[in-house]
């Protein structure tokens, strides 16, 4: 972002948020968790139907599992938003920021004045190994993906070198799964609402050595909604408009085992750099952030490279508590990808609602303990790669 | 439904088979997929090379749950290995028992099955590393 357009980008507001339960839901098709999602949101912002100009739908993996394309056309059918112009953004895993960044590029622009976007996905219809294999085709064909090297592995490769490199153990992992277990029990949107103890962590069934079952996100379905306008407008839908701050997105070499230093992050950190720069903040100016821990060890290695924490440190501040609930900065008070899950064209907007819900203080029991004025969230479209980073701000009256 | 469509294989094989990407003339690195441009200095000077038979394990995990087509060969060992001139690769390291496995161990190329595509029942061949005995 130049620094000459900020000026000139009209400031952005979401205006409303909404989501679906995340779990297995085989009563609901992807087209009813969307819709679901989106009626939410509206109710929330107060709109009328007739009065959308843009609808981003992020969805990754509608065309294999639901087989269905064009996902966005079909939910402004869905919801009779006609004639409001519809898109769907596929963009892996980050399907959801993506689609939260094009919203924000169509107001900010001046393109749109009120704009609709959800993220969805339906995934348990499918059985686990076939959408590990669907996940899988997202890393490099001859590189990676046709030596049987799936995600986990992938994660199993960067934990074993964090374990060598500084010292972190298996333990530190854990904890992250278990913090993460733990607010997702305060949260009625998540997956898993159950609490587990380290002991179950670390004897959970073995994926890919020394990553377990435990460290890794279950597979959901699930959609989340927000509901965009220029923040000039906001004061006519809410008083509690929470405005998108900054916005960074980066990628880096696609196979983990070529980038230059495979510990480091290098697209979340540049997303992330973009971001504070956008919103004229540091690391320090954060309150609370949702991280993409679709593997425990990611939210360790991203809490680094976003800033928050130095390089090597990230599992010392989990062991400090630091990242808990009641913690300096809350990591994933929703209980992120592995406890609320990860439908994963879902993810990037279900961490924006999870952050507006934080800085308007409506987020229940897991209501961080400070108050919240700003969040960040990370959302990766590949393994540690293709970032988007968004920084958002509450607006007090 | 995992298929990867026959042409689109056969058009990977050069990497799949030998080992053979593409390498920059100006500033000597490997790309093991087409390039018009070298990703790490921007020369356009690019030939057809290929890799050593041989390198060290740097790293690797055993693999114990994977994708459909995989899951009959669990478990087994994804590793990252150091080629002569610094590359690196993913493969599979084969004919040995994940125990005997170390770090900086040195491992040679050698033409496998890789995996047996479920629809078209094509038998996928490919490159894995085995362990070389000193």
């Amino acid at each position: 972002m130049q620094e000459a357009i900020l000026g000139v980008l009209r400031r952005v507001a979401v205006i409303g948020v909404g989501m679906t339960r995340f779990g297995k839901l085989e009563d609901r098709s992807l087209m009813d968790l969307l819709a679901e999602a989106s009626i939410k949101a509206m109710k929330d912002a107060g709109v009328d139907y007739e009065e959308f100009d843009s609808v981003y739908v992020g969805n990754m993996l509608g065309s294999v599992v639901e087989r269905q394309t064009a996902i966005a056309t079909a939910l402004v059918d869905r919801l009779s938003l006609f004639p409001a112009a519809a898109e769907t953004v596929e963009n892996g895993p980050a399907a959801g920021a993506s689609a939260v960044k094009n919203g924000f590029q169509a107001v900010a622009s001046g393109l749109a004045d009120l704009v609709l976007v959800v993220g969805g996905e339906k995934m348990t219809s499918l059985d686990t190994a076939t959408l590990t294999d669907y996940i899988a085709t997202m890393t490099h064909p001859e590189a990676e993906y046709m030596h049987g090297a799936t995600l986990a592995s992938l994660a199993a490769l960067l934990m074993k070198l964090y374990e060598q490199r500084y010292g972190v153990t298996e333990e530190h992992v854990a904890m992250v799964a278990v913090k993460n277990h733990r607010n997702a029990l305060k949260n009625p949107y998540a997956h898993l609402r159950r609490e587990i103890t380290l002991e179950e962590a670390l004897q959970s069934k073995m994926v890919a050595e020394p990553l377990r079952m435990y460290y890794s996100c279950p597979i959901s379905d699930g959609a989340a909604a927000a509901i965009l306008c220029p923040l000039e407008k906001a004061g006519k839908y809410t008083d509690k408009p929470v405005e998108i701050k900054g916005i960074g997105h980066a990628t880096d070499y696609q196979t983990l085992h070529e980038r230059e230093d495979p510990a480091v992050l290098k697209s979340c950190k540049y997303a992330a750099e973009q971001a504070y720069r956008m919103a004229g903040l540091s690391p320090k100016g954060i309150d609370v952030a949702e991280l993409h821990d679709a593997f425990s060890i990611l939210e360790i290695v991203e809490s680094e490279d976003v800033g928050f924490f130095k390089k090597g440190q990230g599992h010392l501040a989990v062991e400090q508590g630091v990242t808990e609930l009641d913690g300096v900065l809350p990591i994933n008070p929703s209980g992120g990808l592995k406890a609320r899950g990860h439908p994963v064209g879902a993810t990037g907007v279900a961490q924006v609602v999870e952050l507006v819900w934080q800085l308007r203080g409506e987020a229940g029991e897991r209501q961080i303990s400070k108050n919240a004025k700003r969040g960040l969230a990370c959302n990766f479209g590949g393994f540690g790669n293709n970032t988007l980073v968004h920084i958002l701000e509450a607006i007090r009256k | 439904m995992f298929v990867i469509r026959i042409p689109r294989y056969w058009r990977s094989k050069g990497f799949r088979y030998r080992l053979e990407g593409y390498r920059c003339e100006k500033c000597g690195h490997f790309h093991h997929s087409p390039r018009l441009v070298c990703r790490k200095c921007g020369s356009r000077s690019i030939r057809r090379d290929r890799l050593s038979q041989t390198g060290r394990l740097i790293s690797y995990t055993v693999v114990k749950s994977s994708t459909p087509l995989f899951e009959q060969y669990v478990p087994y060992v994804v590793g990252v290995v150091k080629m002569v001139d610094g590359s690196l690769v993913v493969g599979q390291v084969t004919d040995c028992d994940p125990e005997e496995l170390r770090e900086d161990m040195q491992v040679e190329v050698t033409l496998r099955k890789i995996r047996v595509d479920g629809e078209n029942k094509l038998i996928q061949y490919g490159y894995k590393f085995r362990p070389v005995i000193e």
